[in-house]
């Protein structure tokens, strides 16, 4: 069985991003990059699924600049077979990386695409389920849980309220929760390994997608601040707060 | 225009959630259809009914529907919505599952999780966790958005005599496929419902010892939350998480015990109205956002508060 896990390059988990000075945008100037965390999960999932005898090859994608190459390497590290990069000149909207994993799965044919929920910069949640639209696939978002039973991909998803669990026809995608699995980290040997693994460059017009952009980012701002409050002494006095000046509890 | 708002039920009632929606719909302006795909759903059709200022509500009873199934759902919600000029649900797991499969079946870019409504054509979104808000405007001709529950104040639910309508149309794949289910069974609020909620972080130790904000949480009739720290720990399941990837809460009182304050957990609840703080380390982030900060170990602190409400 073949898997298609698609990355995204994104700033790194532990940057605290910040609007540019005229709030035009948001400012990356030399703030590190990573593998989406929610991709990485994804990559780890394939590679299980490879260990346990059910995959046979990973293909890991991605669709971005030139730069994206540096995390289609840590996930052949992990143990991805070969990469792809859709080399675009700035960051596309989902609905156009869709469209261009769209194009890459009527090359690849593959049998399950997994991919991260969500991407922690954009915060979109959206191209997992569009790419299942354009495809014609079904989908099973938010996973915690995913066996390959008789020909099906039985995924178990985080609902809210609890769980679901959900038997796909394959092909099928699938979107990562954060509990789906614990990523491990590439050793040094398997880093060596990757630099000689295939990487292979396509663009969007070699691929025939249109990636204009639909929606326009007028201005960025801070969320509101909130004011630091008052340190209460006791648990009496804190009670005695809630319940005679905030007046949330009686 | 004309706006069209996928209601979220479980065939037997309307999640209040979906008030969220049509407040935002409201906001927009115009007509307002509601439309309940589901099986054996007419008690939720007579309730979206009574929600003033909806024209009509649009009903797709069929098996097919019955388990919210992206798959049947997004083609039915495309063919309504290709008549209409903004389609929004609430962006619960139901709502993110589901919405950007309609938009790109309508060849849209969808718009996630809108904090306010500008104009017809522009809203304001978080990212980054919500350390930046974005104003965004679409040049799509129908606009796809999900609405941050706590963003809207809910839109009155009853007083409105909306039309019923059926509607024949079936969409069904078959290429997924509903086995089971297994759904917290619980006697306190839902966390995105509560008036309160009280969470738990990695401070808490083990799964055992949430226990104590348990029993807290009955006597203050709060919901139970938890860092992404304590549900990677293990300790509780992961629909507690509160934060950037979990859920996001708005109540009128937060208390975070044993939670240091990762700005992906204050992206879940820095919203509420009181927001109370109990953490050992006088250093932990979470002070800064808090309107009553307690620096105790919860171990005491926590039984201690239980004692005297």
């Amino acid at each position: 069985m073949k898997v298609l896990v698609a990355v995204k390059r994104v700033v790194d988990y532990n940057v605290k991003v910040r609007p540019k000075s005229d709030n035009s945008d948001v400012d990356l100037a030399n703030v590190k990059m990573s593998i989406n965390p929610f991709c990485e999960i994804a990559v780890e999932e394939a590679v299980r699924l490879k260990e346990k005898g059910v995959a046979s090859e990973i293909v890991v994608a991605t669709v971005g600049q030139q730069q994206a190459q540096e995390q289609l390497r840590t996930a052949m590290a992990l143990g991805a077979d070969r990469g792809l990069l859709v080399s675009t000149e700035g960051d596309l909207e989902p609905l156009a990386i869709a469209k261009c994993l769209k194009a890459l799965i009527d090359r690849e044919q593959p049998d399950l695409i997994i991919m991260g929920k969500q991407a922690i910069d954009g915060d979109n949640n959206q191209t997992g389920q569009m790419l299942a639209a354009l495809a014609d696939l079904p989908q099973a978002t938010f996973a915690s849980e995913v066996s390959i039973e008789d020909g099906k991909a039985m995924v178990t998803r985080e609902v809210d309220g609890g769980l679901q669990t959900l038997a796909l026809n394959l092909p099928a995608i699938v979107t990562t929760d954060l509990r789906l699995n614990e990523p491990r980290y590439a050793s040094l040997p398997n880093i060596m390994k990757a630099k000689k693994k295939p990487l292979d460059t396509v663009t969007p017009d070699e691929l025939g997608v249109d990636t204009a952009p639909r929606v326009t980012l007028l201005g960025v701002e801070p969320p509101a601040q909130r004011q630091a409050g008052i340190m209460v002494e006791d648990v009496a006095q804190l009670v005695d707060k809630l319940k005679n000046e905030a007046k949330v509890i009686s | 225009m004309s706006v069209l708002v996928s209601a979220e039920h479980d065939n037997g009632q309307l999640n209040v959630a979906t008030l969220s929606s049509v407040a935002a719909a409201q906001a927009i302006g115009g007509d307002i259809d509601l439309l309940v795909a589901g099986e054996s759903c007419q008690a939720v059709a007579e309730q979206a009914a009574n929600i003033p200022g909806i024209s009509k509500v649009i009903v797709a009873d069929n098996a097919a529907y019955g388990k919210f199934l992206a798959e049947n759902i997004a083609p039915l919600i495309a063919e309504l919505g290709g008549n209409y000029s903004h389609i929004l649900a609430t962006a619960t797991t139901t709502g993110k599952n589901i919405m950007p499969r309609v938009a790109a079946l309508l060849d849209v870019q969808a718009i996630s999780d809108i904090s306010a409504v500008i104009s017809e054509d522009t809203f304001k979104r978080p990212i980054y966790a919500g350390n930046v808000i974005a104003t965004v405007q679409s040049a799509d001709k129908i606009k796809v958005l999900t609405v941050r529950g706590t963003a809207f104040d809910a839109a009155a639910a009853e007083g409105g005599s909306a039309t019923i309508e059926p509607l024949a149309s079936v969409h069904n794949t078959e290429t997924s496929a509903f086995v089971s289910e297994e759904m917290a069974e619980s006697d306190r609020p839902e966390l995105t419902a509560a008036g309160i909620v009280i969470s738990g972080g990695r401070g808490m130790g083990n799964g055992e010892n949430f226990e104590m904000l348990y029993n807290v949480a009955d006597k203050l009739g709060a919901a139970v939350g938890a860092s992404r720290a304590a549900v990677d720990a293990g300790f509780v399941p992961n629909d507690m998480q509160v934060g950037q990837t979990g859920k996001i809460v708005a109540p009128d009182l937060y208390v975070a015990v044993g939670i240091s304050g990762a700005i992906q957990h204050l992206a879940g609840m820095k919203d509420s109205k009181i927001i109370v703080a109990i953490n050992k380390d006088e250093e932990a982030p979470i002070f800064s956002v808090a309107d009553y900060g307690l620096v105790a170990d919860l171990f005491s602190a926590v039984p201690e508060l239980d004692s005297s409400l």
